[in-house]
């Protein structure tokens, strides 16, 4: 993909944490250890495209995401922005770029100020911007931001305090205070996951309605069904990795990857007939303090044979793919 | 003799209300009526807010000083509401048991395991010192716990393992009858599987009854054999998963459905409009009516009645009783 139509474009991203060992870990010289949280992703959102980082908890999805709005610094690899390498870029320099690029967060009760009225918290990045405009201007502003987050007609809405909204609307606030600013990339963590199911829909379907009008959207999120429904492209994600990527439907109809299989097999579905047979994995996603060697998936794989001890294996086409651009990180497909 | 099995647990005309901090009174359940069988998975939907937590609560006798509580609790036959807590004491753990909303974080850090799930057979006099340590090591075996992390700390177990530590705890007392508040909502999927196995398990091998509380139909569908969906304090709709699934009979039902994305499902999700009413102050008409996608002449004014419609299967709403738009003229 050319620079020219990709919007985001995020290659061997690497972030690692560092392990506070204590004073007399540093006394006894213990070694210094660090969470690998990303270790090497890579992958490109284009203007009007959803992409949805999927993954367990600890798989990387959120520290990916705080990493792209450079929330947390990455050891290395590049992001991109409309060309612009970001990786590197200090506060100042990074400050003009943030309002191209906004970023929305999981529990709405906390994200919004209880003291600020919805018309303070979505004027406020206007404010912080020095967007130069009259207040009748900010005004017009706020409400049409307003008005493309669903919070209609927004005279119900502008001097309410977020204690008097109920979660889905506070949501939009949220989302509305991200739009004053016509951000090209939106960054969602977690966007529904709050929320309650009658409400949820209405916050997705406003999602897909910035993407149709031309904004790329990265989405994270462990609900393999939201994301199914939703995004046009799905990454799958484990210990810091992307273990399979491809279009939406593909990826949950067509599964490549022994990690995403069994993912998909565990998703519970809504009709009690098309209960498949789980399929269970022991355990729990090992800690990214201690990364198994080789396929960082073999101890738990049910089809690892003795040389997925050894082989880190990288995306490629799995043989039982459909598309090019429908990849597996798994030698055994 | 009929061969069908006795209820285990009966609620009738269950009724709940909150005093209010200002004057006044919050009625959150509005006469819930269910049986459980033994050994059946029942599921109780709805979302926030609809009175579920409330209802189970109610059962276990936990409600808070400023509840108060009408109607039939009977486990086993015995009515257990009449002498509130003097009735309730006597069963509360030993025959019925509950695995409360966020459980697993709920443990007290600075001791061990397996000394808080012999917490409750000291207190219920079930078992005591070696024996009861005993049982806690068979039990955290039959969660999917080595029994020798009994000596540890709830900070050496992963989220997973503390919300099976969780399950052992409502064990302890050997219930029939085991309510779990949402007992998958903040686990990871594989987690979330592994834990519905253990559940599907545990009703199989012991015969337990059980109420999963969630707001997650998909769950239900998976685990539950039955279900009761929930909405403003009563219950709009039950029977079981599949035919809750093919065919609702109450349009909140099959909103709810349509509200939630499925895997491999094309159809669009649709929200519901609107926000559930305020319990505060009493309910004209049917609750749902004013985010209700098929609602006629009588839905304004009219309370529906639940209908039966067959086998375990009920619904209030209008459109399946043939008098309603009667009742308006």
């Amino acid at each position: 993909m050319s620079t020219a139509e990709t919007l985001l474009e995020v290659e061997d991203l690497v972030t690692r944490y560092p392990v506070p060992r204590g004073f007399v870990g540093a006394v006894r010289r213990e070694p210094k250890l660090q969470v690998h949280a990303v270790e090497g992703v890579t992958f490109n959102v284009a203007p009007g495209e959803m992409l949805a980082l999927v993954g367990e908890s600890g798989c990387g999805k959120t520290t990916t995401a705080q990493s792209v709005v450079r929330m947390v610094e990455n050891d290395s690899g590049s992001i991109r922005f409309r060309g612009q390498e970001l990786s590197g870029l200090g506060p100042s320099d990074m400050r003009p770029l943030r309002k191209d690029i906004q970023m929305i967060y999981q529990d709405p009760y906390e994200s919004l100020d209880p003291r600020f009225s919805v018309r303070d918290t979505i004027e406020e990045p206007l404010l912080i911007h020095g967007v130069k405009m009259s207040g009748d201007d900010r005004e017009t502003k706020v409400r049409e931001a307003m008005e493309r987050a669903g919070l209609t007609p927004s005279d119900l809405y502008i001097e309410r305090y977020p204690h008097e909204l109920s979660g889905g609307q506070r949501q939009r606030v949220a989302i509305a205070a991200s739009l004053v600013l016509d951000p090209k990339l939106l960054v969602a963590d977690e966007p529904v996951s709050m929320l309650d199911v009658s409400v949820r829909a209405g916050i997705l379907r406003l999602l897909d309605s910035l993407r149709a009008d031309g904004m790329g959207i990265l989405m994270i999120t462990h609900d393999l069904s939201t994301a199914a429904h939703f995004a046009d492209r799905i990454c799958v994600m484990y210990l810091g990795r992307i273990v399979e990527e491809g279009p939406a439907k593909e990826v949950v109809r067509n599964p490549q990857h022994p990690y995403t299989k069994a993912l998909i097999s565990v998703v519970p579905k809504r009709d009690p007939r098309q209960q498949t047979e789980p399929q269970i994995l022991q355990g729990e996603t090992p800690n990214p303090v201690h990364v198994p060697a080789g396929c960082r998936f073999h101890p738990r794989c049910p089809i690892a044979e003795e040389r997925c001890k050894q082989i880190d294996p990288e995306l490629h086409r799995a043989e039982g793919s459909q598309t090019d651009d429908h990849r597996a990180a798994c030698i055994m497909v | 003799m009929s061969a069908v099995p006795q209820p285990i647990l009966r609620v009738e005309d269950l009724h709940i209300w909150f005093d209010l901090a200002g004057g006044g009174e919050l009625h959150a359940v509005q006469g819930v009526t269910f049986e459980l069988k033994p050994g059946e998975r029942m599921g109780l939907v709805g979302e926030s807010g609809c009175g579920k937590t409330t209802t189970i609560l109610g059962i276990m006798g936990l409600l808070p000083p400023s509840a108060s509580i009408a109607g039939r609790i009977e486990l086993e036959g015995e009515e257990i509401l009449a002498k509130g807590e003097e009735s309730i004491a006597p069963h509360r753990w030993n025959d019925i048991a509950m695995v409360f909303q966020g459980a697993m974080n709920a443990f007290n850090p600075v001791q061990r395991i397996g000394d808080q799930i012999a917490e409750p057979m000291e207190l219920h006099g079930t078992a005591t010192g070696k024996t009861a340590k005993a049982q806690v090591r068979e039990l955290l075996e039959l969660v999917g716990i080595a029994g020798s992390r009994a000596d540890r700390y709830p900070h050496e177990f992963s989220g997973g393992m503390r919300q099976r530590a969780a399950i052992a705890l409502a064990l302890a007392c050997q219930p029939k009858v085991l309510l779990a508040d949402e007992p998958t909502t903040a686990l990871d999927v594989m987690v979330q599987a592994q834990i519905l196995e253990l559940l599907l398990r545990l009703t199989r091998d012991l015969g337990l009854s059980l109420i999963l509380v969630t707001h997650d139909l998909p769950v239900v569908a998976q685990l539950c054999d039955r279900a009761a969906v929930m909405y403003a304090g009563e219950i709009v709709e039950m029977g079981d998963t599949q035919t809750l699934y093919h065919d609702p009979r109450h349009p909140y039902t099959r909103m709810l459905f349509a509200a939630t994305p499925d895997l491999l499902g094309d159809d669009d999700v649709l929200s519901i409009p609107g926000a559930p009413p305020r319990l505060d102050h009493e309910i004209v008409g049917c609750p749902f009516q004013p985010r209700c996608d098929s609602a006629f002449e009588p839905c304004p004014t009219v309370h529906p009645r639940t209908i039966e419609l067959g086998a375990g299967r009920e619904a209030m709403c209008h459109l399946n009783d043939p008098t309603a738009t009667e009742a308006v003229s």
